[in-house]
């Protein structure tokens, strides 16, 4: 087998692992701010259902979670599982872990702006919506970008966990290819797609942060 | 409505407690159109209490608090009743308030900051406000920095903005807490000398402040407060005579007596 197959199959793997990110972080982004939300309202059991769920998904293996994500329905409710189920599977568990994490890491940098912010676009007439949405948002993001790269960068490697549930990403392939062929070349080139895209997202973040340097 | 004695802020039997702190135990304040009134008073008397109830920032325990007449809260058996949210919102036109840290929004520029609210909440469009925003920021001499962001500024110009902004919104009365607290000296002047603009054009104030002799020649009225209640009250001529040894004692030590 010559390296331009090898590459082939490996391609295919890649663009499972791109899909996995791409997926994760659409999702993800937005549903921990809501996380985060419930994690601060005033209404004690949204409270204390928000902290228990950050809990458990921080709290046990994201492989384990994909498993009970994807045989779930079928030993709760007796439904029957497609194969198709697979990936739908492998976002449903990234996202709902990934968003226990951000909604953290939301959580800190909401509460790190000064309450003078708020009292301002208060006394000025701003409605709360507009306070969230065009005061505290905008300099939460400023603040939680170091965080949340940290996370992505993370996310790019524990996309390989997704073979859990037989879903051919990256690694998978990677191994698959290596234990075929009885080398190890496949998983130096594995190593060297996490890296280079982890490169890109470095770069990504990195220019948004200096988009944001604007002000302090 | 143009009547110089209209009465544009009526606070009547402020109560506050923080916890078991009393921090306002009977507060009444009436401030007519064009007055000047400073509230004076060592830490911890409830000055700033005042403001942020009389702002809203905080509600009374009891009392009523009323603009030109409209009621925010009424005192019933011994406690505030305040109006519904909507209703409070339209009072809000009514007041602007200057923080003693600014405030400012650090990711918008100066002109940013005094042309939002214009039109988020004073229904002005944008033409509308810029154009208004860059005379204010003109008269308080900030013309150039009107592209620049609040981290760029003095303390002194950042407060300066913020006066900006204040009154872009057009209202009846303003008020200050402890505006140059957070400045030096220097810069403490430059800010004065607004606020003393201010009040050459009958803008009515109420302003918490420790300057005890820029209250001294500005103010109609001061009132002097300690442990939640007004201990003196009259013209500056009144106050800094007054026989009250807490006041002489406080004024004598600020030096300003």
């Amino acid at each position: 087998m010559n390296i331009q197959t090898m590459l082939l199959q490996l391609g295919g793997g890649m663009m499972v692992t791109v899909e996995i990110f791409v997926l994760t972080l659409l999702f993800s982004l937005p549903l921990g701010l809501l996380v985060s939300f419930g994690r601060m309202s005033k209404n004690g059991i949204v409270r204390t259902i928000s902290k228990v769920y950050i809990s458990i998904m921080r709290g046990t293996p994201l492989m384990l979670q994909l498993l009970v994500v994807y045989f779930g329905p079928y030993y709760l409710f007796g439904m029957k599982i497609s194969a198709g189920y697979r990936m739908t599977a492998v976002i449903i568990g990234f996202v709902l872990n990934y968003a226990a994490y951000f909604a953290e890491i939301y959580r800190a940098g909401i509460e790190s702006i000064p309450v003078g912010q708020y009292e301002a676009a208060k006394v000025l007439g701003y409605s709360q919506a507009q306070t969230f949405f065009r005061i505290i948002f905008p300099q939460v993001v400023k603040r939680v970008l170091p965080p949340v790269t940290n996370e992505v960068i993370t996310l790019v490697k524990d996309t390989s966990l997704a073979f859990a549930l037989a879903v051919a990403e990256m690694f998978t392939m990677a191994k698959q290819v290596a234990s075929a062929q009885t080398t190890v070349m496949p998983l130096m080139v594995a190593g060297l797609f996490y890296y280079i895209f982890n490169l890109l997202v470095a770069f990504v973040m990195e220019s948004i942060e200096k988009k944001l340097a604007y002000y302090r | 409505m143009e009547n110089q004695d209209q009465v544009l802020l009526s606070i009547d039997h402020m109560k506050k407690s923080f916890g078991d702190l009393e921090v306002i135990r009977d507060f009444s304040l009436h401030v007519k159109k064009g007055e000047v009134v400073s509230i004076i008073g060592p830490s911890g008397s409830g000055k700033s209490t005042i403001l942020r109830c009389a702002t809203m920032l905080e509600w009374m325990d009891d009392g009523s608090l009323s603009y030109l007449g409209e009621y925010a809260a009424k005192s019933e058996n011994g406690k505030s009743v305040y109006q519904p949210k909507s209703e409070l919102k339209k009072l809000h036109r009514h007041f602007g308030l200057v923080f003693q840290n600014f405030n400012l929004f650090p990711h918008y520029s100066v002109l940013k900051n005094v042309c939002e609210p214009q039109m988020l909440t004073g229904g002005a469009d944008k033409e509308t406000a810029e154009k208004n925003a860059r005379s204010l920021l003109a008269r308080l001499g900030l013309a150039e920095k009107a592209d620049a962001y609040p981290f760029q500024l003095s303390g002194g110009q950042q407060q300066r903005v913020s006066i900006a902004r204040a009154l872009a919104l057009s209202p009846d009365i303003l008020f200050f807490d402890e505006p140059t607290s957070a400045l030096d000296p220097e810069l403490t002047g430059e800010v004065l000398k607004v606020i003393r603009s201010l009040a050459d054009e009958h803008m009515t104030m109420v302003i918490v402040t420790h300057e005890m002799q820029f209250a001294k020649e500005l103010s109609d009225r001061i009132i002097f407060m300690e442990k939640g209640v007004v201990a003196a009250e009259g013209t500056p001529e009144e106050v800094f005579s007054s026989d009250n040894a807490r006041v002489r004692e406080f004024i004598g030590a600020i030096g300003a007596g």
